[in-house]
């Protein structure tokens, strides 16, 4: 039996060095195929009829006229008459068309009308008192709510008992919730709970204040406190605005079994959720992807536009259907990062030492509210109370973006330390390291990387006290933040295939993002068993494949690399009993190594993998490698610093970012290049959200103003300065196994960025973006204090 | 996109003919980059597309004793890249190698940047220009109006004229030919734009069935020139606000100046405010920013663009302060 380890570092040919993605050339020449470029003959084009409205009620759809039209060959209503829709730009009809214009007219020629409702698109923070008080029967969201934000059980036991529900407990919800881990006590008070169906229908306050939570003693804590520093921080609602927009194709090749080719992060998870809304068997729905144009985070189902798209199929006979989101439904609908602002107090010794946090938070994630971000974050100050309210919106549906939550309690976070390190005349270097004891389990590896950052960036050379005292209106400055992830390998499963003739595939139903996924499993079976890299055949992003973890939550690395090891070893293992004997060796003798089989002893006593391969008679072997699995290969839990040196024009208030550091841990990387790209790619977002990503809403219609790329900025080629990416690659960080790193290295930028800013200009610009109106708006009210 | 009729004239009087009275009839379609986008959003619909790129007079750069002609159709990235642009009216190739980005350079003309609609995200939600909330009150100014005019916003009308090349070509002094059902006319660039005072009008004094057809440089006075953009992204991004200026000297001190704003108002800004400030002067770090403060005098922000006044007073001086210490042009040509 093989033993399940990676090989040491001597050992290792291809992991952990600087190797080209695999499917760079065919992205760069434009054969690489999107869900986008799926255009069979005789494809039907989808469109939808979206509310225009951010707040209404959908009293009557009449769509015979469109039906009548020449060239529509389906129509399919969405949200039926009678339907609450809670923000603009939600799916009503959907229809199919020989071509997009006709589909379009179709849509104009849909009658539908509306109740129009009162709708609050704001997140500003809540007056004093709301959400206090005695509160309604729970809804829905109001359990989701406090199960997801970790509410004691006590808290929601109690609650259950004594608000009772506004909806009826099936067991099909009970069943679901245990299933996410709730526990027996809160499952019963659930079932116990009194009904009250008729407050579902009362009209609800937009604030839901979540239960205190106190560590330590608070109070004391900042009676003790040498200096204590007070402020308001935070980060609005922004979009995923993925370039290849949402959407799929979807066909029924017969009756009863659907294809689709869907732009998803989940590729094996598809087929369960089309089936439910289909009422059709699972195992009956084909999904397909070969490249995805970005999803981070938003892209895990196949939302009502998929099933919409796949129900105009069946209507038109089976035949293709596709429908790609616009650009303007892509950044009104498909997904947005909850907003999150704090009114922080936070207070040290004179030394620096931390004592106390208390944070008042508030937030949107849309019509449900939102998480609240995890505060203080990184650091576990010893004394805390914190307090959260989740805002409801008409602000469109909060999805997972890339590290959720985290961004944004860095923003609070890492912004409340260095205005403290400021007060305390302190480098903030000096004052994180002072802390960072406090940093639970990461502590050795931000020791080793806080000094290591500050040396990339010149961190001493470019510091100076608050306020760059230079002439002329550009000042410079520096900052800092701090973020951990988990990115534990999710579940995964390698289908590996060794032939007679010496060839190797390998089947998976995962999919590449974009990070290289394909690359890195081509990486670990090629360094296993000792051939190269193009002698494999990778078949992924497909559900004709063994299922595999969907790629959110930096999981995939580690799900995909462990399985394929094992599979690697496992099929070694089988490989090698039939080639033994010709080698008149013990299979445990053998190695596969410069694709030969030999004798680990004995180099030269040897096949060529292709000899090898040929003892294994008429049949190939097939192995299948999993995850979780044996062996210690993967870990969780990862460090990161995230340093900017910013030049902030002090009468226009424009930020320009000169530098970017990210020093990442990540376990034992698998391929070092493409590691190191994640980081780039994350500081680039980062900077977009930094300076200039906003969703914007209009107070007035609800409407979002800025549904394009235009209004809606991201950082160009222009805008994009020095990235300097080091990643943490010593025996210490490689022995834990591989960890993800997808979400961490993009958590840090936003705060840092505003640390620089701040340490430019002198004075905190409390919110993101950092545009010219707040950084102006700061620095006038600099000035007030001043005078 | 709906359906349209289209239509390719090789004349200039064939494309004046086919196009229609009134505006929701035909629209002219040039480089594209501005109708494909109003079209595909359903802010217009006209009912004939009057494909102009195939009248081959109305491409194409002469340079003469008389200034420079450039065919409405000439491709700003033509222009981008065309020496005497530069050597000549180098502002305005400033303001030209800034707008956009490479790719709509290539296929934008200088007559569609004239003519382009405005950048209001009311008006391309459909709105109009002069929109309206249901209480009948300024959409604008109960709404976001972050980007909107601090300048000349008495009115109904609170967009901003949305061409970055204009204000230098107005500091330039340039004409425009129009050609018409009539024949031919022309007009100064600065009066060609005018603010809407209800939904019916447009921005610019151009009829439904008149195209833009040349516009004319004069050759440079010697002078100073500059052109200057506050704008957040340096990647393809509409400024936030912009000042051109040229400036007449007379030995060390101001003869005669155009200060012109763009983004501050529904058309491009001349102040005159500024440039009286600037007249008899030498231009110092003193004067440029009293010139500034002189080209916001009259600025009413709205609730949410108060920021717009700072960026205009400082974008003048510092167009003014380029110029001067620009080295001189024109004259030689």
């Amino acid at each position: 039996m093989a033993e399940y380890k990676w090989p040491a570092p001597a050992e290792r040919t291809l992991i952990g060095k600087r190797i080209s993605r695999v499917d760079g050339a065919v992205k760069v020449s434009g054969h690489a195929k999107y869900s986008y470029d799926y255009n069979p003959k005789g494809l039907l084009f989808g469109k939808v009829l979206r509310c225009p409205h951010a707040h209404a009620r959908v009293t009557s759809i009449d769509t015979s006229a469109a039906e009548k039209m020449a060239g529509i060959k389906a129509v399919q209503i969405v949200q039926k008459p009678g339907t609450e829709v809670l923000w603009q730009g939600d799916d009503i009809v959907a229809v199919a068309a020989v071509d997009e214009p006709t589909a379009e007219d179709a849509i104009r020629a849909i009658q539908v009308k509306y109740e129009v409702l009162p709708h609050n698109v704001s997140d500003a923070e809540p007056p004093a008192g709301a959400g206090e008080g005695p509160a309604g029967p729970m809804t829905e969201d109001d359990l989701e709510n406090a199960l997801g934000n970790q509410v004691p059980d006590a808290q929601v036991i109690s609650d259950l008992q004594k608000r009772g529900v506004t909806f009826q407990v099936t067991d099909d919800m009970t069943k679901e919730l245990k299933g996410y881990g709730v526990s027996d006590a809160v499952i019963n008070a659930l079932k116990a709970a009194a009904y009250h169906p008729e407050a579902a229908s009362q009209p609800r306050s937009p604030y839901q204040k979540m239960a205190a939570q106190t560590q330590g003693d608070p109070d004391k804590g900042f009676a003790s406190a040498e200096v204590t520093s007070e402020g308001v921080y935070g980060a609005p609602v922004i979009t995923h605005c993925c370039l290849e927009t949402h959407g799929s194709a979807a066909e029924w090749p017969s009756s009863d079994h659907l294809l689709v080719h869907c732009s998803t992060q989940g590729v094996s998870g598809l087929p369960d959720q089309y089936a439910q809304a289909l009422k059709i068997p699972a195992g009956n729905v084909r999904a397909h992807q070969d490249h995805i144009g970005g999803g981070f985070g938003s892209k895990f189902s196949p939302d009502r536009w998929g099933i919409a798209t796949a129900q105009l199929s069946k209507s038109a006979g089976g035949k293709p259907v596709k429908y790609m989101l616009e650009r303007d439904s892509e950044l009104m609908t498909a997904g947005a990062r909850p907003s999150a602002y704090a009114r922080v107090k936070v207070a040290a010794k004179g030394d620096g030492t931390l004592v106390a946090w208390q944070s008042d938070s508030w937030g949107t994630g849309g019509p449900a509210g939102a998480g609240s971000p995890p505060l203080p974050y990184v650091f576990e100050i010893p004394n805390q109370r914190k307090q959260h309210t989740a805002v409801r919106t008409n602000q469109g549906p909060a999805r997972a973006w890339r590290a959720p939550n985290h961004p944004q309690a860095a923003v609070i976070t890492m912004c409340a330390l260095d205005d403290l390190a400021h007060k305390l005349n302190m480098d903030p270097v000096e004052f994180f390291a002072k802390n960072l004891d406090m940093t639970g389990p990461r502590a050795p590896i931000y020791k080793e990387e806080l000094p290591l950052a500050a040396e990339l960036m010149g961190w001493k050379q470019k510091w100076h006290p608050r306020g760059d005292k230079s002439e002329g209106p550009i000042k410079r400055g520096v900052g800092l933040s701090m973020h951990t992830w988990g990115g534990r390998g999710h579940a995964s499963n390698c289908l590996l295939s060794i032939h007679p003739d010496g060839s190797v595939d390998i089947k998976m139903g995962s999919q590449d993002l974009g990070t290289g996924t394909r690359t890195a499993i081509l990486i670990v079976a090629a360094d296993s068993l000792g051939i190269p890299m193009n002698a494999i055949t990778l078949n992924i992003g497909d559900t004709m494949y063994p299922p595999d973890g969907g790629s959110g939550g930096s999981t995939t690395i580690g799900g995909v690399s462990s399985s394929t090891r094992r599979a690697a070893l496992m099929a070694l293992d089988q490989l090698f009993a039939k080639v033994a004997p010709a080698l008149k060796a013990q299979p445990a003798d053998l190695e596969a190594r410069d694709g030969t089989v030999r004798v680990k002893s004995e180099p030269s006593r040897s096949l060529s993998w292709k000899q090898a391969c040929a003892k294994l008679g008429a049949m190939p072997l097939s192995v299948t490698g999993k995850n979780p699995g044996p062996g210690n290969l993967i870990n969780s839990g990862v460090g990161g610093v995230g340093m900017a040196d910013v030049s902030v024009d002090t009468e226009t208030g424009i930020v320009k970012v000169n530098k970017m550091v990210a020093v990442q841990d990540c376990g034992l990387v698998i391929n070092l290049k493409t590691a190191e790209s994640q980081c780039y790619g994350a500081l680039i977002m980062g900077i977009s959200y930094a300076l200039y990503e906003e969703k914007v809403l209009d107070p007035v219609t609800g409407r979002m103003l800025n549904p394009n790329m235009e209004f809606y900025r991201l950082a160009g080629l222009r805008d994009i300065p020095e990235l300097m990416v080091h990643m943490m690659t010593d025996p210490l960080n490689e022995n834990r196994g591989v960890i993800g790193l997808g979400e961490p290295p993009v958590i840090s930028p936003g705060a840092a960025i505003s640390n620089a800013v701040a340490n430019a200009i002198g004075v905190r610009v409390p919110f993101l973006p950092l545009t010219p109106d707040r950084v102006l708006a700061a620095l006038e009210q600099q000035q007030k204090a001043g005078a | 996109m709906r359906a349209f009729e289209y239509t390719s004239p090789t004349t200039r009087q064939q494309a004046v003919e086919l196009l229609a009275g009134s505006w929701d009839q035909s629209a002219v379609l040039a480089g594209g980059t501005d109708l494909l986008s109003l079209m595909k959003d359903d802010v217009v619909a006209p009912k004939r597309v009057v494909n102009i790129k195939d009248i081959r007079e109305l491409h194409g750069v002469r340079f003469g004793p008389r200034g420079m002609q450039i065919g409405a159709l000439t491709s700003l990235g033509e222009l981008a890249d065309h020496p005497l642009v530069r050597q000549h009216y180098p502002a305005f190739g400033d303001a030209v190698v800034e707008a956009a980005s490479q790719q709509i350079r290539n296929m934008a003309t200088l007559g569609g940047n004239i003519c382009q609609r405005p950048r209001c995200w009311y008006f391309r939600s459909g709105f109009g220009l002069t929109p309206k909330t249901p209480e009948g009150k300024s959409l604008v100014e109960e709404g976001d109006n972050r980007y909107h005019a601090i300048l000349g916003n008495d009115g109904a009308a609170l967009f901003v004229s949305p061409s970055s090349i204009v204000p230098a070509m107005i500091a330039y002094g340039a004409r425009i030919r129009i050609a018409g059902p009539k024949g031919a006319r022309e007009v100064a660039l600065e009066k060609f734009f005018v603010i809407p005072r209800t939904e019916s009008e447009r921005e610019h004094d151009l009829r439904p069935n008149e195209i833009v057809t040349d516009v004319f440089l004069p050759p440079p006075a010697a002078g100073r020139y500059a052109h200057y953009e506050v704008r957040q992204k340096e990647s393809f991004d509409w400024p936030l606000v912009l000042a051109a200026v040229a400036l007449q000297m007379n030995g060390n001190t101001v003869r005669s100046a155009k200060v012109v704003m763009g983004y501050v108002a529904p058309v491009p800004w001349v102040s005159e405010e500024a440039a009286q400030a600037l007249v008899g002067k030498t231009v110092t770090e003193q004067t440029a920013q009293a010139a500034g403060e002189a080209a916001v005098s009259q600025a009413k922000p709205l609730s949410r663009n108060r920021y717009k006044v700072q960026l205009a007073r400082v974008a003048v001086k510092r167009a003014i302060l380029q110029a001067a210490q620009g080295k001189a042009e024109g004259g030689a040509a």
